[in-house]
């Protein structure tokens, strides 16, 4: 129990790192999501399934999709850096 | 001079909250009113969801507030990006941005093939948000998402803002009758209701729980209905300007 959380904790400093740092706006936004996915995994062992849900919905979902789309109105939308 | 400051300062805080945290008993909950609502919700709401028993009966006024919370968040969005000088109303322009946007065959496919499972995911959560894991908000959430893949693989459809405002008021109102509708009973604003018809099954049936999953029906309508006409509307606001874009560009590079 311990080993996974202590891995997913550490993908999850590995994916904010990694969002602050990826030259690639789309490549961030994708870190972003894993941050709240590993997060939703986190809530999951921890019992709380409800939280997760929403974490996951929420998170890895509808924050992605909007910060998405506020990169192709920004024109960052640039698949190759 | 400021980062030591704000080192300390982080530094303090960190501390405080270390001390906070090692006073706290682990593992165990310093109130009592969690286990309270553990040894009577059963009983009491016959719900075998305890989250949705919490959310939906003993502080049902708050899931009230939650829902105007984000209707004005909604309607904040609506107002600033919904403007008729930012819609991007004008055909003749967008139809050739549009053809060139359209995404590939296989995303279409894949979009088209993906929507109606996600819709089912979505009602089935809301659906049985009283007796697994779930509920109206996440279930509502799933629902916007599906609704709003093919408007973001096809950037061209025009979507009517008049039925995603209809369903929104319908669902809205509709979780304040059934709150009223506890009044006829002579009990308070949003009891759950018990009668001889509704929810009479067993606890963890489909069919129990009373009044609550008609709530939660209504709360997951209003907030997929929010969030996709939340989203269709940060859609539809027109790309900046060609010259804008070089010029983000330029600022990129440097």
């Amino acid at each position: 129990m311990i080993w996974i959380v202590s891995i997913v904790v550490l993908v999850m400093l590995a994916s904010a790192i990694a969002v602050l740092v990826l030259p690639n706006m789309i490549a961030a936004v994708a870190a972003a999501s894993v941050v709240s996915l590993a997060l939703a995994v986190l809530f999951a062992l921890m019992k709380a399934p409800d939280v997760a849900m929403t974490e996951a919905a929420i998170g890895a979902g509808l924050s992605a999709l909007l910060l998405a789309m506020g990169l192709k109105r920004l024109g960052l939308w640039q698949l190759e850096d | 001079m400021r980062n030591i400051a704000g080192l300390l300062f982080a530094g303090g805080l960190a501390f405080l909250l270390l001390v906070l945290a090692s006073y706290l008993p682990y593992g165990q909950t310093p109130m009592f009113l969690g286990d309270a609502i553990l040894a009577h919700a059963p009983g009491e709401v016959h719900t075998a969801n305890i989250v949705a028993a919490v959310l939906l009966a003993y502080r049902g006024i708050d899931t009230l507030g939650e829902l105007s919370i984000l209707f004005t968040a909604a309607a904040g969005v609506g107002l600033i990006l919904g403007h008729r000088s930012l819609r991007s109303d004008s055909a003749g322009v967008n139809g050739a941005v549009n053809s060139e946007q359209h995404s590939g065959f296989i995303t279409t496919r894949a979009v088209d093939l993906i929507m109606p499972l996600l819709m089912v995911v979505g009602f089935y959560i809301i659906f049985y948000g009283h007796v697994t894991p779930g509920g109206g908000f996440q279930g509502g959430v799933i629902l916007a998402t599906a609704f709003f893949l093919p408007v973001l693989v096809r950037p061209g459809t025009r979507i009517e803002h008049g039925v995603i405002t209809l369903l929104e008021g319908l669902a809205g109102s509709g979780f304040i009758l059934v709150g009223l509708w506890a009044m006829f009973y002579d009990q308070p604003f949003l009891q759950p209701i018990f009668d001889s018809f509704l929810g009479t099954g067993p606890l963890g049936s489909l069919w129990s729980a009373g009044s609550l999953p008609l709530l939660y029906l209504a709360v997951g309508l209003k907030v997929g209905s929010e969030l996709a006409g939340l989203l269709v509307t940060v859609s539809e606001v027109p790309e900046l300007s060609e010259t804008n874009i070089s010029d983000a560009d330029d600022i990129n590079r440097k």
